[in-house]
Parts: structure tokens; C-alpha cells; sequence
């Protein structure tokens, strides 16, 4: 969905404190790194506490990344809570073509229509929040979303996001390392594209 | 000279210029570390003192009470000749200040990560450069790095700088605060064994536990001999650029990545040139390669090296350009910003005067965006000089285009 032959791809995520929008813009990175591009992840240093609106970047190259000022014209957008729709204005600055992935139980088409997205933007929704509370007992809609990015970053498989994070995370139960490799499948195959 | 071994010599990994000076440290495995910590530099003695607990060092790690006792720690560890290492960051490194100059005439070769980091008030744990512009003057070395992969190559550098016969002198490995010590970005470290053929173990000059040869540290002396030692600190400075230019070609044989005083970016043949230091010359270079697709002749200089002042280098880039634009990322209340006055100065000697348009950016971890950049060129183009603003201020002061 996304072309990298001409500059940086940039990802602006949006998510609250505690949810985790930080560590998956960083396996977000590592993957894409793992897959030979270069990469930048950082998030926005504020305030650090539970549930305050936090963004997080990426950049994403096949060529070497110079700038390191935060992204104010992003390719692709990730909201992690469902309530930072309105609240976060994921739209600022957005280019007219940009992918939003959002976390929400609604209606994919309404959604977009609430949005207000111009034709040429694509909107990915997928209710991540209601896949990990099955598979995890939890709400950390990371892995979902970083399934559903699969569809975003054509190079890289949901499989990699899943075994990255099997890899990453020895120290966790087989069972539940599973629980979150479901997740992460099934927030690619959940996910709808409007 | 460094030896390839067995071992694999290069591992790329995600990593943060945070991180990645603690690697360095681990693989330096330095005798003494002291230190205490301060956002944004935490994770370097965080990182290194996990290293310590895993018995992955042999490292002396002395958990202190204050950043000036952690810089004592080091002085009083160095000159008994250990290979000393530590971190920190603005009102960290304020405190460590008395300190400093002793170290310098101590001529204690201390390495010391500096994240950069506004001083405050109001409390802001952004980056500027205010807590290491005031240190200029503490008879360290200042090197000011870009990405982590800089910082984890200067480390090495530094390390072998500081400990030269020739030099002698404490070391500030600077970077950004946050926008290099937290990015987390593909690294290339090279092997344990590299790294350690590469620095070596210290030899130390005069140490004080050589009891053999029975030396004093501190002593008091008046005004017949002081200026006479104060001098020979000089000279260990002067050494500074001939020596580093030595290490830096070795380090290079390995590493295939050779830094100088100042990095060049199309600045040959460049009408104007944007002159700037650490992260945000990122952005500057960025915009170089558009304005050039353009037909617009710019160029970037980052100044790399603070301390020695680099006057030759800068003159020679800049002496024959129509326009330099200066960015500092501090202020000299009341006076000039420190990097605009050392261009200004590096220029004088030019048979032409150049025109210096001075600016002031990021104060407090306001954001650098190429259309900052892109405004600076514009001002060139136009002739502007002497001091011409504040770049991405939110009032009425502000120089360019900035949305409220």
C-alpha cells in the first residue's frame, strides 16, 4: 500500500500511555529493519503517565535516514484507542493519499464517513481491543494492529511480526505467546479496507 | 593497529544513541564508572550497571549521591590511572562544573556522555545546548555527534584521544537529547575484539598509585608557577586536532566511516551554507539535496568538533561563500550565540568578508522541519545578515512561517 522507491514512508501512531504505541512503533521498526530497510522509531517525550494521548513515529527507507524532526506529514497513521478518533485528530497534516489504520469496533464505512477521509485516503479497520480481549484476556490491541500492517508494509508477512515477537519475548509462556500469535493473525484477516 | 580476529567483526542491531554508548562502554570495559542518574542520559549508567550485575565487565561501578560526587569519583579514579567512564545530562552536568576544570588540569583523560539538555527554569528535560555551551570553557573536548552510530564510534575515538600522550584531556561525547539518545535506529557495532585490540589498556602518565614514583594531585600553588601549568593544559588542546586525525583515519580502517572536526555536505561549490551541529543537521542535508535539485547552489556544514574550535576548516569551507546562516541551539544572553561567534571569528582572517546571519533554533526541544531550513536559504538568497532570529518561535518575535 505503501511506495518506498521515492523518499521515507512516515508513520505517526496515536495512543495513550500504557497501551504500548511506543513498543510497537519499535517492533514495527525491527521488523522492517530484519527486512533490510532503514528505519528510524521514535515516540513524543512528555509527560509519561497511564492513559495520557502519547504519539510515536516511524520512518521506513531504502535509503539512509537523515531527519530526525517528528513527522508532520505522515503516509500512514495508527490510531491504538478507539476514543482517539475524535479526540487525537489523527488527520493533522496527513497527506491526501495517507492509509489510516484505526482500532474500533465500528462499522468500517461509517467510520470513514465520521472521519471525514478524502477519496484518495484508505482506511484499514480492524477491532483490535475485542481480538485481544478473546485471545489475551487484555486489552493490548498492539498485536492486531501490527497484523493489519502487514496489508500496509506489502514486504513484511503478519508470520514475521509473529515470530519477531516469539523471539522477542522468550521469557513469556508458550501458551501465551501463541495467544498473541493469533492475535496477530487474526487482526491481518479481520482487518476491512475501505 | 587493529587485528581482525575469528570473531564476526560487524553486528548490525536496533539500537538508541543511548544504548549504543553503553554498549561501547561494555566493550571498553573501562576500570572505573561513578555515576549518577538524570534524564535524558539515565539509560547509559541504567544499561552499563545491568552489564556490571551480569558480570559482563570487570568494572568498578560506584553508585554516588550526586552528580558531583560521581565526577569527583572519576577524577580522584583517573588520575590513580584507571580508564575512566561516566554520563549526564544538564543540571547533571551544572553540578558537576567545579569539577571539570580540575579534571582538565589534572589532565585526567575521562570520557564523559553528554546528553544534551536544556538547563531550565522553567523544568523542560528537552535538548538544547545550554548545559554543554557554559562548559566550553572547562578545558574539555567537546565533540558533538549527529546519529547513534556517531556517538558509538566517537566513543571508541574518544576514549584513545583522551588517554594520548599528547592530549591528556577529559572528553564530552555530546548528542541530542531524546532525538538521538531515544530513537531507536539500525547500528553497525563492531566485535568485542576489535573494540579492545582498537583501545587498548591505558598506560597512565604520573599516576598517583605509583609508588615508585611519588606524585602530588592538588597541590597548592601560587601565582609564580600556576600560568606556567595553566599553559601546558593548552598544549594538550593544541594536540587535539593533529592526534585525532590520526585515530580517526585508524578507527576508519575497521569501521569504513572516517569523521572530521566538520562534516561537508556540497558545500564546494555552494553559493550559501547553513552552518549547524548535531541532529538537526539531518534536516539541513535533507534540504541541501532539494534546494539543489532546484539549482539552488546550498550547502551544510555541521561543525562536529566544538572543542578545539575547528577555524581552520570553517574558514577554509566558508571563506569564499556569498551568504552563511549560523544555527545555534543556545543562547548567550546578552551576548553572541557561542557557534555564531566562533564562525565570526574563524572569518575574520578572510581576505573578503563573508556575511553571517545568525540564528536561534530548538531551545527547550522546539522541532527543526526542513521548512525551517528551506527559510534560512530563502534569507540567504536575500542577503540577510547579523542576527536574524528566532527559527519555529510561537509569538510575534519569530522569524518565518510558524503556526500558532
Amino acid at each position: 500500500m505503501v511506495d518506498m522507491t521515492d523518499g521515507a514512508v512516515e508513520v505517526r501512531w496515536h495512543g495513550r500511555g500504557g497501551q504500548g504505541a511506543k513498543s510497537a512503533s519499535a517492533v514495527l521498526a525491527e521488523v522492517l529493519f530484519e527486512g533490510g530497510k532503514y528505519v528510524q522509531a521514535f515516540p513524543e517525550y512528555g509527560a509519561e503517565r497511564q492513559g495520557a494521548p502519547i504519539r510515536a513515529y516511524n520512518r521506513v527507507s531504502s535509503r539512509p535516514i537523515r531527519r530526525r524532526c517528528s513527522v508532520q506529514n505522515p503516509d500512514v497513521v495508527v490510531v491504538v484507542d478507539p476514543t482517539m478518533v475524535e479526540s487525537a485528530n489523527p488527520c493533522e497534516g496527513c497527506r491526501d493519499d495517507a492509509v489510516y489504520l484505526v482500532n474500533s469496533p465500528d462499522n468500517a464505512e461509517a467510520l470513514r464517513e465520521r472521519m471525514g477521509l478524502p477519496e484518495s485516503a484508505r482506511l484499514l479497520a480492524v477491532d483490535a481491543t475485542k481480538i485481544t480481549l478473546e485471545e489475551l484476556g487484555q486489552n493490548r490491541p498492539n498485536s492486531p494492529l501490527l497484523g493489519a500492517l502487514s496489508h500496509v508494509f506489502a514486504d513484511v508477512t503478519a508470520e514475521a511480526f509473529a515470530d519477531h515477537f516469539a523471539s522477542k519475548m522468550k521469557n513469556l509462556s508458550p501458551k501465551l505467546i501463541e495467544a498473541n500469535r493469533r492475535a496477530i493473525m487474526r487482526g491481518r484477516e479481520e482487518a476491512v479496507l475501505v | 593497529m587493529i587485528l581482525l580476529g575469528r570473531e564476526k567483526p560487524y553486528r548490525r542491531e536496533m539500537t538508541s544513541g543511548n544504548l549504543a554508548f553503553a554498549e561501547a562502554m561494555r566493550q571498553i570495559n573501562p576500570d572505573v564508572v561513578a555515576a549518577y542518574p538524570i534524564t535524558p542520559s539515565t539509560e547509559i549508567p541504567m544499561k552499563f550497571a545491568e552489564f556490571v550485575a551480569d558480570g559482563l565487565t570487570d568494572t568498578e561501578f560506584i553508585a554516588v549521591e550526586s552528580e558531583h560526587s560521581a565526577i569527583t569519583a572519576c577524577v580522584g579514579a583517573s588520575v590513580s590511572g584507571a580508564r575512566v567512564m561516566t554520563a549526564s545530562s544538564a543540571n547533571g552536568i551544572a553540578l558537576m562544573h567545579e569539577i571539570f576544570p580540575i579534571a582538565a588540569m589534572f589532565r585526567a583523560p575521562i570520557v564523559l556522555g553528554l546528553v544534551n539538555r536544556t538547563m531550565g527554569a522553567p523544568l523542560n528535560i528537552h535538548c538544547d545546548h545550554s548545559d554543554s555551551m557554559p562548559e566550553r570553557d572547562s578545558g574539555w573536548i567537546q565533540i558533538y555527534c549527529e546519529d547513534a552510530q556517531e556517538v558509538y564510534d566517537t566513543v571508541l575515538l574518544a576514549v584513545r584521544l583522551a588517554e594520548h600522550r599528547d592530549v591528556l584531556t577529559p572528553v564530552f561525547v555530546c548528542q541530542d537529547g531524546f532525538i538521538t539518545s531515544h530513537c531507536y535506529e539500525p547500528v553497525e557495532f563492531l566485535s568485542d575484539e576489535i573494540v579492545r585490540n582498537f583501545v587498548g589498556t591505558r598506560e597512565p602518565f604520573w599516576p598517583l598509585l605509583d609508588v615508585d614514583v611519588p606524585v602530588s594531585y592538588g597541590s597548592f600553588v601560587m601565582s609564580e608557577d600556576y600560568f606556567e601549568i595553566k599553559r601546558t593544559q593548552l598544549e594538550g588542546m593544541s594536540n587535539v586536532p593533529r592526534v585525532c586525525g590520526e585515530l580517526s583515519r585508524e578507527l576508519a580502517f575497521v569501521t569504513g566511516r572516517e569523521y572530521g572536526a566538520v562534516e561537508r555536505c556540497m558545500t564546494d561549490d555552494a553559493d550559501y551554507v547553513v552552518v549547524v551541529m548535531s541532529s538537526a543537521a539531518g534536516v539541513a542535508k535533507d534540504v541541501v539535496d532539494s534546494l539543489r535539485g532546484r539549482g539552488v547552489k546550498a550547502g551544510c556544514l555541521r561543525v562536529r568538533m566544538f572543542r578545539p574550535f575547528p577555524y581552520d576548516e570553517v574558514r577554509d569551507v566558508l571563506g569564499d561563500k556569498l551568504g552563511v546562516a549560523v544555527l545555534d541551539r543556545s543562547v548567550s544572553p546578552g551576548g553572541a550565540p557561542p557557534l555564531a561567534a566562533e564562525v565570526r571569528t574563524a572569518l575574520y582572517d578572510c581576505p573578503r568578508r563573508v556575511p553571517v546571519a545568525s540564528y536561534i533554533f530548538g531551545l527547550g526541544g522546539r522541532d527543526f522541519f526542513p521548512a525551517d531550513a528551506e527559510m534560512v536559504f530563502e534569507d540567504l538568497a536575500e542577503g540577510r545578515s547579523g542576527f536574524a532570529g528566532y527559527i519555529g518561535l510561537r509569538d510575534k518575535y519569530a522569524r518565518g512561517r510558524r503556526a500558532v
